[in-house]
């Protein structure tokens, strides 16, 4: 039998098990599929936690369920690769080799990379939302929270989901203008960036968005510590921002197991081809979705795309020819801006979000760079899309290739 | 994209004045952009700048962070090399492209 490993039974390496599993013969290939833990998480859904909007029970389902019948399955931590031997050591001190290897391994938040971040006052004053844990302990938080200064702090780039801290800020602004307390609460938005997002026409967009609600930007901020006791951050060229509630995006880092294997950068990011998603250490190693570190968003939808290539370049491998399918770095991502409103924007590593519409070029329904009701309605709708047909590695009716028509580049 | 001359030599810039390739470089054309911005370059700065322009050419995402494990000085130290925006003044006088940090 040959062997097909698979690290990591997130969205990226769910997907990829069942896509191998519906095409390979399964008295040749063996296709084992290992985490460490037994609950998959719709992140998307953490966003909403905080609101009220979801509850636990909306965002967790066993991983078991979308395994596909007749993969192997070891819930297990990994130690590491070993690359030259074609062997995944795990941490029951057990070994697994294989053929084909797939790391999906994603990223972590690590608040312990900032000082005086996980201190004393770690799920009193200062949340994250990028954990069950912190979506949930924040969501009390706010259930009685009287007002003063909500600050949102991101840490480092790259993080998960780029667009989250934005749809954050606006949900809270929805949230306590319903609670009748908005003139109570200052929100502070705050980034390592010149913008409120990385490309000019959106951060143009997003900027004026941010305005309308009344939510301050303060850009070009590099945290450097947490102080716990005068509850400030402070930033490496010293300037301080008050807050009575942090929520911050900590440090964002791939996996230790990477470190441990040797395979990555000083975040633990896999280095990775950016189109044929081959590692470049590697001929028999691909990486899929936030493990790479492939100069796009880390998010599900680019996870979604890059496994159709990934899938196809797998295949060329396997058949011994060469890999044709290039990946372009497309993601396509809804904002939630509030008031049951959102904004969508589609792109790739060459081209920035534009406005038009999505995903029929001058129909739609869904508009890019606006805000819609309809974009509100496709956000919602995709938990199921995510549960139902995702993550069984379905045919979805959008194209793995970013497409530039809908889009209109001619603005200013 | 516009031509500008710099040290006595031509080279392209982008609009924010980032130079386009990377090859026109010299150690001369980075002392003049900093000066216009007001930054007398040192050895300790060319070191960062080197040691930008040898990630870039590797194909590296550039992080401050990054910059700071690099053992040449730690983020509080770039800060003061290059006050206002370490990363984006570096590489603007390493003469490779403005980092997009992240997408």
């Amino acid at each position: 039998m040959k062997k097909i490993l698979i690290l990591g039974g997130g969205t990226g390496g769910t997907m990829m098990a069942n896509k191998l599993h519906r095409v390979l013969d399964r008295l040749e290939w063996e296709i084992t599929i290992v985490d460490q833990d037994k609950t998959h998480y719709y992140q998307p859904g953490f966003l909403f936690i905080p609101f009220g909007i979801y509850q636990k029970s909306d965002v967790i389902k066993p991983k078991g369920d979308f395994f596909p019948a007749g993969v192997k399955v070891i819930y297990q931590e990994i130690d590491r690769v070993e690359g030259d031997q074609n062997k995944v050591f795990l941490m029951d001190g057990t070994s697994l080799s294989y053929d084909y290897l797939i790391i999906a391994t994603g990223v972590e938040t690590r608040p312990e990379e900032t000082p005086g971040l996980n201190g004393e006052l770690w799920y009193k004053n200062i949340f994250d939302f990028y954990t069950i844990e912190g979506a949930v302990a924040l969501q009390k938080f706010f259930k009685s929270w009287e007002g003063g200064k909500l600050v949102l702090c991101i840490a480092e780039m790259p993080f998960k989901c780029p667009v989250a801290p934005i749809e954050f800020v606006c949900l809270a602004e929805a949230y306590f203008t319903g609670k009748g307390i908005r003139d109570k609460v200052d929100i502070t938005y705050v980034t390592p960036l010149s913008g409120a997002f990385t490309k000019p026409i959106a951060t143009k967009m997003l900027s004026q968005l941010l305005d309308e609600k009344n939510i301050k930007v303060i850009p070009d901020f590099y945290l450097e510590s947490v102080d716990n006791e005068k509850k400030v951050i402070r930033s490496y060229d010293e300037q301080e921002i008050p807050f009575d509630v942090l929520t911050i995006v900590p440090v964002n880092m791939g996996s230790e197991m990477i470190a441990r294997s040797g395979l990555g950068d000083d975040m633990n990011f896999v280095d990775t081809d950016s189109e044929t998603l081959r590692s470049k250490k590697y001929d028999n190693i691909f990486v899929l979705g936030d493990a790479a570190n492939i100069p796009t968003s880390k998010a599900g939808s680019v996870a979604h795309f890059a496994a159709e290539v990934l899938f196809e370049n797998l295949m060329n491998a396997i058949e011994n020819r060469p890999l044709k399918a290039k990946f372009d770095g497309h993601a396509n991502c809804y904002i939630e801006t509030g008031y049951g409103k959102g904004a969508l924007i589609d792109f790739n590593y060459d081209t920035e979000p534009l406005p038009g519409t999505f995903p029929l070029p001058g129909i739609g329904p869904f508009g890019l760079l606006k805000n819609t009701k309809i974009n509100h309605y496709g956000k919602m709708l995709f938990r199921w899309i995510y549960w139902h047909i995702l993550l069984r590695g379905r045919e979805m009716p959008i194209e793995a290739h970013m497409t530039m028509a809908g889009k209109k580049n001619d603005v200013d | 994209m516009a031509q500008k001359t710099i040290a006595g030599k031509t080279i392209e810039v982008n609009d924010e004045g980032y130079m386009v390739d990377p090859s026109q470089w010299n150690r001369e054309i980075a002392a003049e952009m900093a000066k216009e911005d007001g930054i007398e370059l040192t050895e300790k700065h060319y070191e960062v700048l080197e040691f930008l322009r040898e990630s870039s050419a590797k194909g590296e995402t550039l992080t401050i962070r990054k910059v700071g494990k690099s053992g040449i000085t730690d983020i509080k130290g770039l800060y003061q090399l290059f006050p206002g925006g370490p990363l984006k003044l570096s590489s603007k006088y390493a003469g490779i492209q403005k980092p997009a940090s992240c997408v």
